[in-house]
């Protein structure tokens, strides 16, 4: 860490990389960021409306449902099973960018695979939680949840809820094709043609990113 | 690593082996875990026997804990804590808008609904009308954005 980088070092007056990472690396940083402010524009948004409302649905009360569980209460039970797998798909991520980093191609196949698999459930599970709601009579431009004080609530809650999820739900989506192709490349051993596994980094960057919005959905959705 | 171009030999150089350590990584997870766990138990056993006014005292408690989520998996995860100060702040910086938006625009909302009620006798109607049965769909709710 810190003793690679001397710290009265001139990094700006040219002859060395300022930033002291690969181009790629950095604009993926920067491809990051404006993708940050999308999902912040959503989000913004989404708050925006939900103060300027009188009263909203309770999420303890929407997101009550388990696969199999029928009728039972359990409230946020699903939705933490779902941020588990993306926190742990993302911990696999970050041991497959730490076998690249050692060029140990093994590891780097048994965790990418691993990550693509906890991509896969996360999605399998979201695909659940929207059919689930869609039976419930929930959709863009309908909503059949009351607010908590057992008001009418007006659609902006469905139409919220479905557009950010879907949008992240899509990254996620992007990120599990990004990781297959990462990881046919590495069994097919481009990566130890080239001699190093950058690839793997820039789409472990996405990756987390894809976990770190999720953070924040589940916040804006779930809890508040 | 002979046919490396020199700007990935600096990079991969700049890289200490020890970072990668399977330990910190685990240390995260389990912070990362635990700080969702205590979101959970406090969203789901605590928050709904208060009453909803204590609600934005719960709110910015999750919205601290989140917001150390999020630095944990951008320091460790995303590697950022250990790079260097320019990269650092390349990303911070502009980052900070997030502060001004975020304050900016729930102002706004609150502002709106001040405003309609006082203003839009109609919208304190809608506010008050009473949801029938759950089971079907209110046709009501259509007109009310």
């Amino acid at each position: 860490m810190a003793e690679s980088v001397t710290i009265n070092q001139k990094w700006w007056s040219g002859g060395k990389s300022p930033f002291n990472v690969e181009y790629g690396k950095l604009m993926m940083w920067y491809f990051l960021m404006s993708d940050a402010f999308t999902f912040g524009a959503f989000l913004i948004s989404y708050g925006t409306i939900r103060f300027s409302s009188a009263a909203w649905p309770d999420p303890n009360h929407v997101f009550s449902s388990f696969p199999f569980m029928g009728h039972t209460h359990l409230p946020l039970v699903f939705v933490s099973l779902m941020t588990f797998i993306l926190i742990m798909s993302s911990v696999t991520m970050v041991l497959a960018v730490g076998a690249g980093h050692v060029n140990n191609r093994a590891r780097v196949i048994k965790w990418m695979s691993w990550t693509i698999v906890g991509g896969i459930a996360f999605l399998s599970c979201q695909a659940w939680e929207w059919t689930h709601l869609y039976q419930e009579n929930a959709w863009w431009g309908r909503n059949p949840f009351a607010n908590y004080d057992g008001t009418v609530a007006s659609t902006n809650f469905t139409n919220f809820f479905f557009t950010i999820t879907g949008f992240h739900g899509f990254h996620v989506f992007s990120g599990v094709i990004v990781n297959i192709i990462m990881l046919i490349m590495a069994i097919n051993g481009t990566f130890e043609r080239k001699g190093h596994y950058m690839m793997i980094e820039k789409a472990g960057l996405y990756w987390h990113f894809v976990d770190l919005v999720w953070v924040f959905v589940f916040t804006c959705f779930y809890l508040f | 690593m002979a046919n490396h171009s020199t700007s990935d030999t600096t990079a991969h150089g700049s890289q200490d082996e020890h970072s990668f350590d399977t330990k910190a990584i685990w240390r995260t997870f389990w912070i990362l875990l635990c700080i969702t766990c205590v979101e959970l138990i406090v969203g789901m056993f605590i928050a709904p026997h208060f009453p909803h006014h204590y609600k934005i005292w719960f709110n910015l408690l999750y919205i601290i804990l989140t917001g150390a989520k999020a630095f944990y998996i951008i320091a460790e995860f995303m590697h950022l804590r250990h790079e260097i100060k320019n990269l650092i702040m390349t990303i911070a910086i502009p980052a900070l808008l997030f502060v001004w938006f975020i304050t900016a625009f729930l102002w706004e909302g609150n502002s709106f609904k001040n405003l309609r009620q006082t203003l839009d006798p109609r919208d304190v109607k809608k506010a008050e009308q009473v949801m029938e049965e759950p089971a079907h769909p209110e046709e009501g709710t259509e007109h009310i954005k």
